[in-house]
């Protein structure tokens, strides 16, 4: 062994030893975004209404138009967003490591994910609760019923919390079966190794939808039995990138209000209504103060159409889902969907 | 001087000029030059360690970093909250407001329940199946070793996922149950049969067996004495038999001969009451043992055919019955080969229950992987899982090493 | 003395002995030697007689052959469903790679195969293989990532199906030997601190489940990164997979390091040569041969463990088979898929296997114990 051998070991350890520094500073995601040239979207594989995609890799669904938006409000164009299907136990682990900008994926907010796992939601885009299917044949009509029942469910939900919740409350001695994929859980329920089947109720009409041979042989209880607002998350840490987000999901709501939509955006850019010009910034650029130019609102409500447009689309009457407003109409209307005034 | 020895150190016709008495040692010199290979390899040693910690030290670094900047929270304080979910099959009552240890406790306990299980099963089926493949019948061994070929070249979670398929798609519903006996139902839901009813009496049946069992190791240690000193063989296996099956009967008979079961009935929704064996234990049970038995065969085949065919020659000419001989010559010798990698086999087996959480059976790996969805405690759920799994393997290794010991030939 | 010439009178001849080869006699050695021999043929034949004809029927007369849902449908509980596989094989074969790029993984796929049985053909054992395998490595990632000579770019989370399968297993493969043989040295060695580390790492990996080691990859490599920059999902499935699989390794090249006789190292001693030459050209030579037989093994469980990719949401063949079925018009006939995925498996490693045998046989001349 000669001097040149040890010499070399003794400059691999020097080097080994300055990696030990301390890690790189937080960046910020906006940047990120830009030299990118991409949005990256955290969606679910596969819920018909909220994301899916057809055999050609195109996307479409409620919370795919809300990324779209995000892109097309940020990078003026809707095609630079990557789509990351993400199953329930990966998701909060993609966001928290930067694998994804944005989770749009009918997330609940709960106290829990909002504080201990380094989210920040930015506010509810749906307003949905948990409830039940069972086959027709059952004859059952509502949840109060499901005695002794096994039920399928996926874990790491809030579904299975909630399940356990109600079960003690109404002492009805529930069995869960857990499986990890939403696939696994489809196929258990489908093929009647469980009695019930238990998530959202807008992915249960999805569900439904997709995998049942007969959609019209499972009826949805009208039991809901606990409160899931959905809506998109971010990471924390990053102020600016959670402002955009959030107001963007605001900004569709307020055109849904004053009646812009995807058609008449154009023409309503010369409106002379004061509200209007604000939100299209024809009077004032509210875009500046969120690092934005004038058009921002301007061009999410041209990519995706207003909140009802969007909800319509995917959800509504014009959907398979055929989902009704309900809970999720604007609050003049007796809904719940209500947005601060962006001005 | 001894007796018969010559004395070298004195001058004889042995050895001419003696033998001079031999010099000190020289002192130990340990040679630190630059060139030495005791410098060298502590070198190296302080290289490597010192690589390994920098690189751990990084790595821990940047995973602390990381989970300061994304505020996401550490510590094992989360197993005395209460779990919030329920759990669908176990023999330790649960409920979703217990802790998440008990929630992990009753994790522990369906591992455990079904590799004891799979292990028995997969021992009695290998064995037989081992042993069919040295048969004189060749459409015996064909079918042997086609079993053999066909389970050990299919990957377990494929197994796994055909039995799944198999159970929940050709049983009826609970409605339409199967009942071939009397309180048993066959259905989708698994299996449902009437189970004895905990009684005071019990208690004895057991005491009843366990001095039955003690009974019986004595008999067994009793009749092994007495053939070393005699050559006499004594019956052991009927014997203990009757003992642990007559005491426990006298146990119960003592007890007040409790005989009440506890028989499934059908409610509204499902079967209620008796003891049940839902698809998803069913599934990985007979996964596992099918799957294990194909290796365990090979393993009982090599044993046997490690046995020179020269003890079969000798015990035949002397005369030993075939049972004898099996008993005597062959298990025995045979057992030396086939318990190492046996034991091996078992730890896989247990390993292997843990891909129960792709068919939803809820052992250790699923309720630990659903407490880590709900709480978010990747690091802590995932140490808890290898803890457990650590624990089990260290403990078969050692017990490996003392079984190897202790049955080492002898040799010079 | 008798003038009389002695005549030599043959005995009777007596009968020709039982012929021992021919047909007969081996029926009547194999199957109707004594009592229990005959009713174990008799009863085996029963069972078969049983069960072939209907399996027959139901996977072949019956059989429903092309892509055919009603036709399936209709023949649903007396005969198999083989359409399933007609309808979805590229989907079980290539996941959700995009359809018309599909050409590429085949290719890749061919090559890595090639690349494999031509690793098998003994003549074949010289250095230009290495360059053979940095060759086909490089094609197989350039066709299937893309971006590169007007390949469109496919990410590598929409991998899937059989090149995965094949992917993972050769992978992690070549690089855990290597690393596994280092490994083995090193737990022989007489510094207790490189002993030490050694040992620590193959208990701590041989003593988990892989699903642990998976999950632990997946959920915890990302946290080990600095900050902004991530790890690709593939990436860290293969971490996880060598590691596990070097660790197994490391404990069968160490049983053949133990099992080679002292003298060996004690001639290559003697003769003048370091620990690394003797290494290299004494020891691991005649070490690595008296393991071939559980090298071979652990090299099939590797190709069977990538199976368990599944359950961190990568579609590898079994986890392709999984996607294909959500589909409710053909989710009845999942069992026919399954088996046509379990033949594929059995296929791969019962010809390992066999190979297995063959070399075994091949390189252990000088040893062989009749």
């Amino acid at each position: 062994m000669n001097l040149s051998k040890l010499s070399t070991l003794a400059a691999a350890v020097a080097a080994v030893a300055t990696l030990s520094a301390t890690p790189a500073h937080a960046g910020k995601t906006i940047d990120a975004i830009k030299a990118r040239g991409q949005v990256i979207c955290g969606v679910n594989p596969s819920l018909p209404g909220f994301a899916a995609a057809d055999s050609q890799g195109n996307w479409t669904g409620f919370d795919i138009d809300i990324c779209k938006a995000i892109t097309a409000t940020l990078l003026s164009d809707v095609t630079k967003v990557k789509w990351t299907p993400l199953n329930a136990s990966q998701r909060f682990a993609a966001l928290q490591s930067g694998e994804i900008d944005v989770l749009s994926r009918n997330t609940t907010w709960t106290l829990t994910r909002d504080a201990s796992l380094g989210l920040n939601f930015t506010g509810v885009t749906y307003y949905d609760g948990q409830g039940f299917m069972v086959t027709k044949k059952s004859k059952i009509t509502s949840a109060k019923q499901l005695k002794g029942a096994t039920v399928c469910v996926q874990s790491g939900t809030t579904t299975e919390k909630n399940l356990a919740d109600y079960s003690k409350a109404m002492n009805l001695n529930m069995k869960p079966v857990v499986f990890e994929t939403q696939e696994a859980t489809n196929k258990a329920y489908f093929t009647g190794r469980c009695q019930v089947y238990t998530t959202d109720a807008s992915g249960l009409a999805s569900v439904r939808n997709k995998e049942a041979t007969n959609p019209a042989d499972h009826v949805i209880l009208p039991d809901l039995i606990s409160k899931e607002p959905l809506g998109p998350s971010v990471r924390r840490g990053d102020d600016e990138w959670f402002a955009i987000v959030k107001w963007v999901v605001f900004a569709l709501i307020e055109a849904e209000e004053y009646g812009i939509t995807q058609a008449n955006v154009d023409q309503m850019k010369s409106s002379t209504d004061p509200v209007v010009q604000r939100i299209l910034g024809t009077s004032e650029d509210t875009g500046k103060l969120l690092g934005l130019d004038k058009d921002w609102a301007y061009r999410a409500i041209k990519a995706v159409g207003n909140y009802g447009e969007m909800f319509e689309r995917n959800l509504g009457p014009n959907s398979t889902l055929k989902l009704p407003r309900g809970a999720n109409n604007l609050w003049s209307k007796g809904g719940l969907i209500y947005a601060p005034p962006v001005r | 001087m001894e007796q018969g020895r010559p004395d070298l150190r004195t001058a004889s016709a042995l050895s001419p000029k003696g033998i001079k008495p031999a010099r000190p040692a020289p002192p130990k010199k340990r040679d630190w030059s630059w060139r030495s290979q005791a410098l060298r390899s502590l070198l190296y040693q302080v290289v490597a360690l010192a690589l390994v910690i920098s690189a751990g030290y990084y790595l821990l670094g940047n995973t602390l970093e990381n989970m300061r900047l994304r505020g996401i929270k550490s510590g094992f304080d989360f197993l005395v909250q209460p779990a919030g979910f329920g759990i669908g099959e176990s023999i330790i009552p649960f409920d979703s407001s217990e802790s998440y240890v008990k929630a992990f406790a009753v994790g522990v306990s369906n591992t455990l329940r079904v590799s004891a299980l799979g292990i028995v099963l997969a021992t009695l089926l290998g064995t037989f199946i081992g042993i069919g493949r040295l048969s004189r019948n060749f459409l015996l061994r064909s079918l042997c070793g086609a079993y053999v070929e066909f389970f050990r070249n299919v990957p377990l979670l494929l197994q796994l996922f055909i039995w799944y398929f198999i159970l929940t798609e050709t049983l009826p519903t609970i409605e339409e149950a199967l009942k071939p006996l009397p309180g048993v139902f066959f259905s989708k839901n698994g299996l449902q049969f009437p189970i004895p009813l905990w009684a005071d009496g019990h208690a004895l049946t057991l005491a009843g067996m366990s001095l039955g069992l003690v009974l019986a190791v004595w008999w067994g240690r009793q009749s092994r004495r007495h053939f070393e000193a005699s050559g006499q063989l004594r019956p052991v296996a009927l014997p203990a038999l009757a003992l642990l099956a007559g005491l426990g009967l006298l146990g119960w008979l003592l007890g007040g001969s409790p005989a009440a079961l506890d028989i499934p009935e059908s409610t509204e929704l499902n079967v209620v009451g008796g003891g049940s064996l839902t698809p998803e234990y069913m599934t990985v049970l007979m996964g596992l043992t099918v799957y294990t038995a194909a290796y365990i065969a090979e393993i009982v085949r090599g044993g046997i055919q490690a046995v020179p065919f020269g003890q079969h020659e000798a015990s035949s000419a002397l005369g030993l019955s075939r049972g004898m001989e099996v008993r005597l010559v062959l298990l025995p010798q045979a057992l030396r080969v086939i318990i190492p990698p046996m034991t091996s086999q078992y730890l896989n087996l247990t390993k292997n229950s843990s891909l129960a959480v792709a068919v939803g059976y809820p052992d250790l790996v699923s309720i630990s992987t659903t407490s880590l969805n709900q709480t978010g405690r990747a690091i802590e759920c995932i140490a808890i899982i290898m803890a457990c799994y650590l624990t089990l393997s260290l403990l078969t290794s050692w017990f490996m090493n003392a079984y190897n010991r202790r049955s080492l030939l002898k040799e010079r | 003395m008798s003038s009389q010439p002695f005549v030599f009178e043959p005995i009777a001849s007596r009968a020709p002995p039982r012929p021992v080869g021919g047909l007969l006699p081996w029926v009547r050695r194999n199957l109707f030697d004594g009592w229990t021999n005959i009713l174990t043929t008799l009863l085996l034949l029963l069972l078969l007689a049983l069960a072939l004809p209907p399996m027959f029927q139901w996977g072949l007369m019956h059989a429903v052959f092309g892509a055919d849902n009603a036709a399936c449908r209709a023949a649903e509980h007396h005969g198999a469903c083989w359409g399933v596989v007609a309808e979805k094989y590229r989907l079980i074969f290539f996941g959700r790679y995009p359809y018309e790029q599909q050409w590429r993984p085949m290719v890749a796929c061919a090559l890595m195969v090639g690349a494999i049985a031509a690793s098998c053909y003994r003549p074949f054992w010289r250095a230009w293989l290495l360059g053979l395998w940095a060759l086909v490595l490089a094609l197989f990632f350039v066709l299937m990532k893309g971006g590169l000579v007007g390949l469109v770019a496919v990410e590598t989370a929409r991998w899937g199906g059989f090149p995965l399968t094949v992917m993972l297993a050769t992978l992690s493969l070549l690089i855990a030997f290597p690393l596994a043989i280092l490994v083995a040295l090193g737990r022989q060695s007489h510094m207790a601190g490189i002993r030490t580390l050694c040992v620590l790492y193959v208990e701590l990996v041989r003593g988990v489940p892989l699903i642990s080691v998976l999950f632990m990859a997946s959920f915890m490599l990302p946290l080990f990164m600095p900050q902004g920059s991530t790890i690709d999902v593939l990436l860290r499935v293969l971490i996880g997979m060598t590691l596990f699989t070097a660790a197994y390794l490391a404990e069968v090249v160490r049983g053949g390091l133990q099992a080679l006789p002292k003298g060996q190292i004690e001639a290559a001693q003697s003769l003048g040569l370091g620990y690394w030459q003797t290494t290299r050209k004494v020891v691991l030579p005649q070490a690595l041969r008296l393991v071939v037989p559980a090298t071979m093994n652990t090299f099939i469980g590797a190709f069977k463990d990538t199976s368990l990719v599944t359950i961190v949401s990568l579609y590898d063949l079994t986890g392709a088979l999984q996607l294909a079925l959500g589909d409710a018009d053909w989710r009845k006939f999942f069992f026919e898929g399954q088996l046509f995925v379990a033949a594929i498996y059995f296929v791969f490693c019962y010809a390992m296997s066999r190979y297995s045998l063959w070399i075994e046989r091949h390189l252990n001349t000088g040893t062989r114990r009749e």
